[in-house]
C-alpha cells in the first residue's frame, strides 16, 4: 500500500513536470484519476476521465497535485499563533503532520517556512519572534521525520503585515507560511 | 563583470533629493516657556546679489519646536532694531519678551554672505550673544541652526539639537528608502533605496556612517555605508538573519542580533566585518543590543524569562540583569547620552507607548498619547525621544519630551515613515 502511494506520488510528480503542451500530444493517454491515492483522510473530488481507446495500457493512477488539491489538507499553508507565542497550537497540529507525512514521502521535497508576525511592537522582535516560529514549525517536522536539508526557515517578521485595527486582522499576521521549492 | 556590478551598486547609492519632506508640528509645551522675539533679519542689497533673510524665521521655527520657547509676534512693535545702537528695551518688555534676537544678513563679494546675530536681555538690557558667520548662500539654514542652537544654550543651560540630523525609513509606492534630513525635516537625502524592507539604521559615534539592516537578498543582512562617499560594506551575511545593528560608543565596534544558532543571539563584530564573538547564550530570544555610552554594558530585549524584558549585560558577555519590571511586554531599549535614561516601549492598556526609566531609581514614565509606538531614541541632548506611529493609519515620526509636557509630530507628505533614529551633532 505504502508502495503504490509512492509509486503513484512518484508518477504524479513526473507527470506534473510534463508540460500542458506534452499531454495534448497524446490526447489518447490513459489518464485515470483516483482518490484513493491521495494520501490524506479528505477525498479529493474525482475528475475521472476513463481512457476509451487502449485498454492494455497500463493501470496509471495519476491524482492532481496534493499541494494544490483545494479539498487536501496539504493545500492549506498557514499555522497561525497566539500574540507573543512560537507554540504551534494544537488545532494546527494535523495540518502540520501532514506536512511533514508529504516530506517524508517526497524526499526530494524541499521547503521554506516562513515566519511573520503582527505589527505591534518592535521590529527587531518581531523578526525573531517570526523566525522562532518558523523554527517550531521545523521542529514539529523534524520529529516526524522530515529531514534538515529540505526545510529552510526565514522570518519576515512585521514586514509583511497588514495595517490592522483589530485582533482579528492582527491575527492574520501571527503566522509561518509553508511554502514549497518551485512554487 | 565587477565592472558592471560596481556601476550597479554606484547607481543604487547615489544621493537623490527626495521630494517628500518631513514637516513638524508641535503640540504642548513646557510649563514654562521662554518669551522670545525675533526681529526679522536685514537683507542689504549688492550690486551683484540680493541677500535675503532666510535666517530669522528658521531660527524662530527651531525654538517654537523646542516647546521650550513662546516667540512672539514682533510686527506690531514700532522699533524694527537690526543693530544694538537701535534697540529700544521698553518697545521689548512691553509685549513681556525676556530676550530679543536681532541681526543682518549682507552680500560679500564672491557670492558668499555675512551673518550677523545678536541675542539680548531684555529685562537686564544686556547683550548675551553676539556672532558674525561668513557662509556661502547654500549655508543659510544650517547657520540658522547653529544660531538657534546657541540661543537655546545660552537661555535654557542645555545643548540644542536643531544642527542635528535625523534617520528613518520611507516607505512609498512599494519602495523603501533609507533617508537622512535636518532635525527640522528638511533637506531629506536618500541613502539606500530597495524594494525589500529596510530596517533598524543606527548611527556610527562620528556620524558618518549608518548601519541598517537590508533585505534586499531576500532576508535580512547588515550593511555599513558612508554617508561621505556613499561606499557601502556587507558587515554581517552569516547563516539565517543578520538584523539590529548597534554602534560601540568608540565606533571599533558592532552589537548585531544572528540566527546562526537558530535563536536569536547577540553577537560583537569589529566595523570592517571581522572578529566575530558571541555575548549572549540564552535559549530565548535576545534582541537589540544597545551599549551603554561608557561601553561597558550591553543593553538588550529578550523574553528568556517569558515575555520581551530588557537586561543589560556586560558588553564582553556574562551574567545579565533584568532592568524593566513593570507590565509582560518591554521592548526596543535605548539610552541617553549621559546613561542615566533609559526609553523603550513598553505595552499598556492603552496601547504600546514611549516610556521612560530612571536607571538609578527605577522609576518609569509613560510619555507618549500614541498607541502603536516603535523605535525610540534619545536627541543628543537627552531632552527629547524620537520615535514612529501610526497617525491615521499611516506611519509616522513623533517626538515627545522627557517629562511629556512637549509633543511633536514629524508629517511626511508622501509615505509611510518608520524606524528613525536620531544622530550625533557631528558634520
Amino acid at each position: 500500500m505504502k508502495k503504490s502511494i509512492l509509486m503513484s506520488v512518484l508518477l504524479a510528480a513526473t507527470l506534473a513536470a510534463c508540460s500542458n503542451n506534452a499531454v495534448k500530444e497524446k490526447p489518447a493517454a490513459p489518464v485515470v484519476d483516483s482518490s484513493k491515492s491521495s494520501q490524506t483522510s479528505q477525498p479529493s473530488a474525482p475528475a475521472k476521465e476513463e481512457s476509451a481507446s487502449t485498454a492494455s495500457a497500463v493501470q496509471t493512477e495519476m491524482s492532481v497535485n496534493p499541494l494544490k488539491d483545494p479539498n487536501n489538507i496539504l493545500s492549506k499553508r498557514s499555522v497561525y499563533f497566539d500574540f507573543d507565542k512560537d507554540e504551534v497550537k494544537a488545532e494546527f497540529r494535523p495540518l502540520v503532520e501532514a506536512h511533514a507525512k508529504y516530506l517524508v514521502a517526497n524526499p526530494n521535497a524541499k521547503v521554506i517556512f516562513q515566519g511573520n508576525a503582527d505589527a505591534r511592537g518592535s521590529r527587531e522582535y518581531n523578526l525573531s519572534l517570526g523566525q522562532r516560529r518558523s523554527v517550531a514549525v521545523k521542529k514539529a517536522v523534524n520529529v516526524l521525520g522530515a529531514q534538515d536539508k529540505q526545510i529552510e526557515t526565514v522570518s519576515y517578521g512585521e514586514e509583511k503585515a497588514k495595517e490592522c485595527k483589530d485582533e482579528t486582522c492582527y491575527q492574520q499576521d501571527r503566522r509561518v507560511d509553508i511554502v514549497y521549492e518551485n512554487e | 563583470m565587477f565592472k558592471n556590478k560596481f556601476y550597479l551598486i554606484l547607481f543604487l547609492l547615489l544621493p537623490i533629493i527626495a521630494k517628500a519632506e518631513l514637516t513638524v508640528e508641535v503640540v504642548g509645551g513646557a510649563a514654562q516657556q521662554i518669551p522670545i522675539a525675533i526681529v526679522p533679519f536685514s537683507a542689504q542689497a549688492a550690486p551683484t546679489q540680493v541677500a535675503q533673510d532666510n535666517i530669522s524665521p528658521v531660527i524662530g521655527a527651531d525654538l517654537r519646536l523646542s516647546g521650550l520657547f513662546r516667540v512672539l509676534e514682533t510686527r506690531g512693535v514700532a522699533s524694527q532694531p537690526h543693530t544694538l545702537s537701535e534697540v529700544k528695551y521698553s518697545d521689548w518688555t512691553s509685549i513681556q519678551a525676556q530676550a530679543l534676537t536681532i541681526g543682518t544678513v549682507e552680500s560679500l563679494p564672491g557670492n558668499r554672505l555675512k551673518v550677523s546675530f545678536r541675542l539680548l536681555d531684555v529685562l537686564k538690557q544686556n547683550q548675551l550673544l553676539a556672532m558674525e558667520f561668513n557662509i556661502t548662500p547654500a549655508q543659510q539654514r544650517a547657520t540658522a541652526h547653529r544660531i538657534a542652537d546657541m540661543i537655546y544654550e545660552k537661555l535654557t543651560g542645555e545643548k540644542g539639537v536643531f544642527a542635528t540630523r535625523i534617520t528613518y525609513v520611507n516607505k512609498e509606492n512599494g519602495r523603501y528608502s533609507l533617508q537622512v534630513a535636518d532635525a527640522d525635516g528638511f533637506n531629506p537625502q536618500t541613502v539606500v533605496s530597495s524594494k525589500e524592507p529596510l530596517i533598524s539604521p543606527s548611527w556610527s559615534p562620528d556620524g558618518t556612517k549608518l548601519a541598517y539592516v537590508s533585505f534586499e537578498k531576500k532576508k535580512p543582512v547588515i550593511f555599513v555605508q558612508s554617508l561621505v562617499s556613499g561606499q557601502r560594506i556587507v558587515l554581517a551575511n552569516f547563516k539565517g538573519n543578520n538584523s539590529a545593528p548597534s554602534w560601540s560608543p568608540d565606533g571599533t565596534k558592532l552589537a548585531i542580533v544572528l540566527t546562526y544558532s537558530a535563536n536569536s543571539q547577540i553577537y560583537v563584530i569589529n566595523a570592517d566585518g571581522t572578529g566575530l564573538q558571541q555575548v549572549s547564550f540564552s535559549n530565548g530570544i535576545d534582541t537589540e543590543p544597545e551599549w551603554s555610552p561608557d561601553g561597558a554594558f550591553i543593553y538588550f530585549t529578550s523574553n528568556r524569562g517569558g515575555g520581551p524584558q530588557i537586561y543589560r549585560m556586560p558588553a564582553a558577555g556574562g551574567d545579565a540583569k533584568r532592568v524593566t519590571f513593570e507590565g509582560s511586554y518591554n521592548v526596543s531599549p535605548h539610552l541617553s547620552t549621559d546613561g542615566k535614561l533609559l526609553t523603550f516601549i513598553k505595552q499598556t492598556p492603552a496601547g504600546f507607548k514611549v516610556a521612560v526609566q530612571d536607571l538609578a531609581t527605577g522609576q518609569v514614565q509613560t510619555l507618549s498619547d500614541t498607541t502603536q509606538d516603535e523605535s525610540p531614541s534619545f536627541a543628543p541632548n537627552g531632552r527629547m525621544i524620537l520615535y514612529a506611529t501610526s497617525i491615521g493609519g499611516k506611519g509616522s515620526l513623533a517626538a515627545v519630551s522627557v517629562d511629556g509636557r512637549v509633543k511633536q509630530r514629524l508629517k511626511d507628505t508622501g509615505g509611510d515613515v518608520r524606524e528613525p533614529s536620531w544622530g550625533s551633532s557631528q558634520n
